[in-house]
């Protein structure tokens, strides 16, 4: 056999065998009392951006697409969703002290503002998460709002 | 099977871009400062003042936090993470037992938050705009913490107008001299004294 052609098979074996190996999914059906869209109101405009862009990572109740089964790009999610979540959980954002929501608002707009949130490496493959400039207005004027009625 | 070996490819190519996940489109802040021309005379005025307890409860604290505050003027974020780690190091150490009860839930909060930032601040040596983001949610913790606490010296909380696209940012110094720590070298001298914490 070629090499090419021998090496082409490899990977296509790893590929499939990957897909077996068990992965712990972060799906949570349930919608906690403390999820940051309950305890704050959250207007529907707002609640569809901020789940779309930013929950996946940043909850216990993520929406993922078909392809994010699919490894290696599931593992690479999870990766980012034990990390995203230990910052900031949306999912249990009633529970914190209301400085350290003060302090994650100031820190999600400014996140936003500078286009580091959502992740550009989530986005290159999930592109419904990218942020037009349009929602980065509306999402960080209602977030800054947000933080001063606290 | 093509999906998903194109899928295998694309990940790839992501992982190495979120390795470079850092702040370098930062640079170019927003030239938004036009209608800011600084007063060049300013008449002198009253500072306003307020009075904590003496204490040498946060004494590590605030050495710690002043010598950051100072790495920060200096634009050097190496020296600034390390000073943000014993910072961590020294508020981890805050013995909250020794507080009148009705106060500690709140101390605790303000300790709670003032980690957290402080452990970011320790974490982004190559990142020195993310860590004064941390520092200015920072300086109102330590505000806080000391009005409840008291201090062991003298401190001025000053405020620069221009920091954050003109939202402004606070921060404290031992010294009523502005050495601005959000724009370094860039913008040294912005900022005035808001209140003077002085101890009983
Ligand atoms: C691909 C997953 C992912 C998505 C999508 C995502 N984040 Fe994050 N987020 C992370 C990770 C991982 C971190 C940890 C820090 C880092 O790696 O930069 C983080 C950190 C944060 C932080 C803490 C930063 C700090 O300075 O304290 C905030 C705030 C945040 N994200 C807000 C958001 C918001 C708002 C959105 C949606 C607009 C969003 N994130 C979308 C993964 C994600």
């Amino acid at each position: 056999m070629k090499p090419l052609k021998l090496l082409g098979l490899v990977m296509l074996v790893v590929l499939v065998g990957i897909q077996f190996i068990p992965s712990r999914t972060n799906q949570d059906k349930a919608v906690p009392p403390s999820d940051f869209m309950v305890v704050n109101g959250i207007p529907e405009n707002i609640g569809h951006i901020l789940r779309t862009s930013c929950y996946n990572c940043h909850s216990n109740n993520p929406n993922y697409p078909w392809y994010s089964r699919v490894q290696p790009v599931g593992w690479f999610l999870q990766s980012h969703v034990s990390k995203g979540k230990e910052e900031l959980n949306f999912s249990e954002f009633g529970s914190y002290s209301i400085r350290k929501q003060k302090s994650k608002l100031s820190s999600m707009v400014s996140q936003i503002e500078k286009g580091e949130m959502p992740l550009s490496s989530y986005t290159f493959i999930h592109r419904e998460a990218r942020l037009s400039q349009e929602n980065k207005k509306v999402l960080t004027d209602y977030l800054s709002a947000l933080k001063d009625s606290l | 099977m093509k999906t998903t070996m194109i899928l295998f490819f694309l990940a790839l190519v992501s992982w190495g871009a979120s390795a470079q996940h850092d702040h370098s489109r930062m640079g170019n802040s927003e030239n938004s400062h036009s209608n800011m021309t600084p007063k060049m005379k300013e008449e002198p005025r009253v500072i306003p003042s307020i009075t904590v307890k003496h204490s040498l409860i946060v004494t590590s604290i605030l050495d710690n936090y002043l010598e950051l505050k100072d790495a920060l003027v200096d634009d050097n974020g190496k020296k600034a993470a390390s000073s943000g780690k014993l910072l961590f190091d020294a508020i981890g150490k805050f013995d909250l037992s020794g507080q009148p009860a009705p106060k500690q839930k709140e101390l605790k909060d303000i300790l709670d938050d003032a980690k957290e930032n402080a452990e970011h601040i320790s974490e982004s040596a190559g990142k020195i705009d993310h860590q004064r983001e941390h520092f200015e949610l920072l300086g109102g913790d330590i505000k806080d913490l000391i009005v409840i606490t008291g201090a062991d010296r003298t401190l001025y909380q000053l405020f620069c107008s221009m920091y954050n696209n003109n939202k402004g940012g606070k921060w404290l110094s031992a010294s009523d001299k502005v050495k601005n720590p959000f724009f370094g070298d860039e913008k040294m001298k912005c900022g005035r004294v808001l209140v003077e914490i002085k101890v009983k």
